[in-house]
């Protein structure tokens, strides 16, 4: 199986399977990820092959999970914790801002905290309330977290990977929408960095930068944009802390237009940062502001909105015209 | 004498040595301030039984726990004094939680875990932490300061009942090495409100984690009385989540540590987790910031004055002719090169190096830390190029 297609979910669970084959340190807790497999079905089957001791059903408490993964770092394993839904993290948010973020750095580096926080995050899916949401800056915004998306299966596979091995903590935001999404996945190819940036697609006009979702969205706009006569890079970013601005930046000055797009409200938001950071970086190459396409500084809205709510081909699209412009 | 010289962080003996007390000596508790309170030692230093918890300890056993009772006060005593001389930011003094800490601390085997709050300088004294190293946090030169494995002492924590949770899946994974260790929290009444003690509880319960959970109620969560936070007796909330909870009298050294030590037995048993209530009093402020005057009455504090954990036990070691005037006479030396060597090395802890703000950010590294890092250099140097110009 070194080549396979399969969905993004099929990726993960199997990167997990692989890390539990691997490494008898490495734990999966959460609610419901044993008998039923997630609600996603992302750790199905591993707690049959694996035991209960091994992937453990917890308690319905979201700091308590957190809170008992920090301690059973501490002991010295590495824990991989499943939050049900985005939404669903915030009574975990203590444990994780005050807590998993700090302690290496409390303890002078005597102790590490090798958590990885998986959250399922993102809309698109027709869901109820506290299900689409996207609190990534929430996270990213906090010094001693790593925060990570990926935007496609062979990423996911990989990235999971090194989140697990990394010594520190790693909030892990899986696109759920696009969990279903097939990709190549080469279970022996030799990964780059966990945290750098790679061009999805070359081109020369205009850059889009986007991570999870919005990846394939700006793919799709990049499509449509070279019917057009544009030709757009598209660059997948991966990595939301630490951001890899270099890669922006070395995009920008080829193409000196700039647009970032995600779900999350724009409003203090990744593009936001990145809009300051390029903006500082490339000043004299720019020939646009950068552009931010993103949600609303609104709650996020019921299902029947939310196809207006997210960024789509044309809101993207209208940013690129309107960078253009310029 | 330094802490380092301590001996009796080992096992504690069960079955050795001359026994100080006999049958005849005792009889079943008479002054207990509440039914259920378990008391082995009255505020008047009268050794008395209790059913279900026996203690049996050496002389040395004894003056042992009496001099780490004296020399925490007197550390104690030390760092609010240099709170108030400007050496601290902030001190949190345990005055009057002597024996609760001790008589917990003295409870715990080496490979016994601690997860504290931020007030356990007994039980970081019965670690043998370096009481200097407790005050780091305190001065502001660090923000923790001690590797927790070299004394299998966690971090001070600040955020209100956290280290429970902590405390628990350490214990979970205690179980999961199939080690026979045991791991206890320490929180007090004020944490008794917060959801992570209540998670700490169920999974704890659920798991059947080998933790003891060690509640100290000193009856203040800095101005909130204790009726603030429960309608019941602390102890009695074990029931709800399914394991037993046990109220001790917080200021009798020996019935902490006979309720703690037969809790930890019981953890190691693999019989799961046990709330201990040590019902106790904070003598001082809450921290030296606050000022107690204005919620409670000095009464209050003259009535627990009455029953301090030191006090008591040192009248029962004079009674049983166990300590003279020259081996109180040594402690207060002992006590006075302590309190020095504290106020020495404060007074020369030097601050930390700027560049400290970017240590220990991550431990694989991050791009960001290391911009800003460089980037704060350079404009630090900046300065240095002008001076030298």
């Amino acid at each position: 199986m070194a080549n396979t297609k399969m969905p993004m979910a099929k990726a993960l669970n199997e990167s997990l399977r692989k890390a539990l084959e691997t490494d008898p340190k490495v734990l999966i807790m959460g609610e419901d990820v044993g008998k039923l497999g997630g609600v996603f079905r992302i750790t199905d089957g591993l707690q049959k092959d694996f035991g209960e001791d091994r992937v453990i059903d917890t308690p319905l408490a979201e700091s308590g999970i957190v809170g008992t993964a920090i301690g059973m770092a501490l002991r010295g394993y590495r824990p991989v914790v499943e939050i049900q839904f985005d939404g669903f993290v915030f009574p975990a948010y203590d444990q994780i801002v005050t807590q998993l973020a700090k302690m290496h750095a409390r303890a002078l580096g005597k102790v590490k905290l090798p958590v990885v926080v998986r959250i399922p995050y993102g809309g698109g899916i027709g869901a109820v309330e506290h299900h689409s949401e996207s609190p990534e800056a929430l996270f990213a915004h906090v010094a001693g977290l790593k925060c990570v998306s990926p935007s496609n299966a062979s990423d996911a596979y990989w990235m999971m990977q090194q989140a697990i091995a990394c010594d520190d903590p790693v909030i892990f935001f899986e696109p759920k929408r696009r969990y279903w999404d097939k990709g190549e996945v080469d279970t022996e190819a030799i990964p780059g960095p966990l945290h750098r940036a790679v061009v999805a697609r070359e081109g020369t006009d205009l850059t889009l930068a986007a991570y999870g979702p919005m990846v394939k969205t700006c793919l799709e706009a990049a499509a449509a944009a070279e019917e057009e006569g544009r030709s757009l890079e598209v660059l997948d970013l991966r990595s939301m802390s630490p951001v890899d601005f270099d890669a922006i930046q070395a995009s920008v000055e080829k193409t000196r237009r700039l647009v970032v797009v995600h779900e999350a409200p724009v409003f203090l938001g990744t593009g936001s940062e990145i809009a300051a950071r390029i903006t500082e970086r490339c000043f004299y190459h720019l020939e646009a502001p950068v552009l931010r396409v993103g949600g609303f500084h609104a709650p996020y809205p019921p299902a029947r909105l939310e196809d207006e709510y997210l960024p789509n081909l044309d809101r993207v699209l209208d940013a690129v015209d309107r960078a253009l412009a310029y | 004498m330094t802490v380092e010289s301590t001996a009796a962080r080992s096992k504690p003996r069960r079955s050795s040595g001359k026994r100080t007390t006999t049958s005849g000596a005792r009889k079943r508790s008479q002054s207990a301030a509440r039914p259920e309170l378990v008391q082995l030692l009255t505020p008047e230093g009268e050794r008395v039984e209790h059913p279900d918890y026996s203690l049996d300890l050496t002389p040395d056993e004894l003056r042992g726990l009496y001099r780490d009772m004296v020399l925490t006060r007197r550390f104690d005593a030390e760092a609010t004094a240099l709170q108030r001389q400007g050496e601290l930011g902030l001190w949190a003094s345990l005055l009057g939680q002597e024996a609760a800490q001790i008589g917990s601390g003295r409870a715990l085997r080496d490979d016994d875990y601690v997860f504290p709050t931020y007030r356990e300088h007994g039980v970081a004294w019965c670690r043998g932490v370096d009481p200097t190293n407790l005050l780091g946090m305190f001065r502001g030169v660090n923000n923790g300061g001690w590797d927790p494995n070299s004394n299998n002492f966690h971090l001070y924590t600040i955020v209100i009942g956290s280290q429970a949770l902590h405390a628990t899946g350490y214990a979970m994974g205690v179980a999961k090495d199939g080690a026979d260790s045991a791991v206890i929290a320490y929180f007090g009444d004020g944490a008794s409100s917060q959801g992570d003690v209540a998670e700490a509880f169920t999974f704890s319960a659920v798991y059947n984690a080998p933790v003891v959970f060690f509640c100290q109620n000193n009856q203040w969560a800095i101005s909130e009385p204790t009726e603030r936070q429960s309608r019941v007796p602390i102890y009695q909330r074990a029931a709800g989540f399914g394991f037993p909870g046990v109220r001790v009298d917080g200021n009798d050294v020996l019935a902490v540590l006979a309720v703690t030590r037969a809790a930890l037995e019981r953890a190691r048993a693999g019989e799961g987790p046990t709330l201990v209530e040590a019902f106790t009093y904070r003598m001082g402020a809450h921290t030296t910031s606050d000022d107690p005057t204005r919620y409670r009455k000095d009464a209050e504090r003259e009535e627990w004055e009455a029953k301090d954990p030191i006090l008591r036990l040192r009248t029962y070691l004079e009674k049983e002719g166990l300590i003279d005037a020259d081996w109180l006479a040594g402690l207060d030396q002992e006590s006075d090169a302590l309190a020095l060597r504290v106020r020495e090395a404060i007074r020369t802890m030097p601050d930390p190096d700027t560049m400290a703000i970017f240590e220990n950010v991550y431990a694989d590294g991050h791009a960001l830390v290391d911009e800003e890092r460089a980037q704060f250099a350079e404009y630090l140097a900046s300065f240095a190029d002008e001076e030298g110009r």
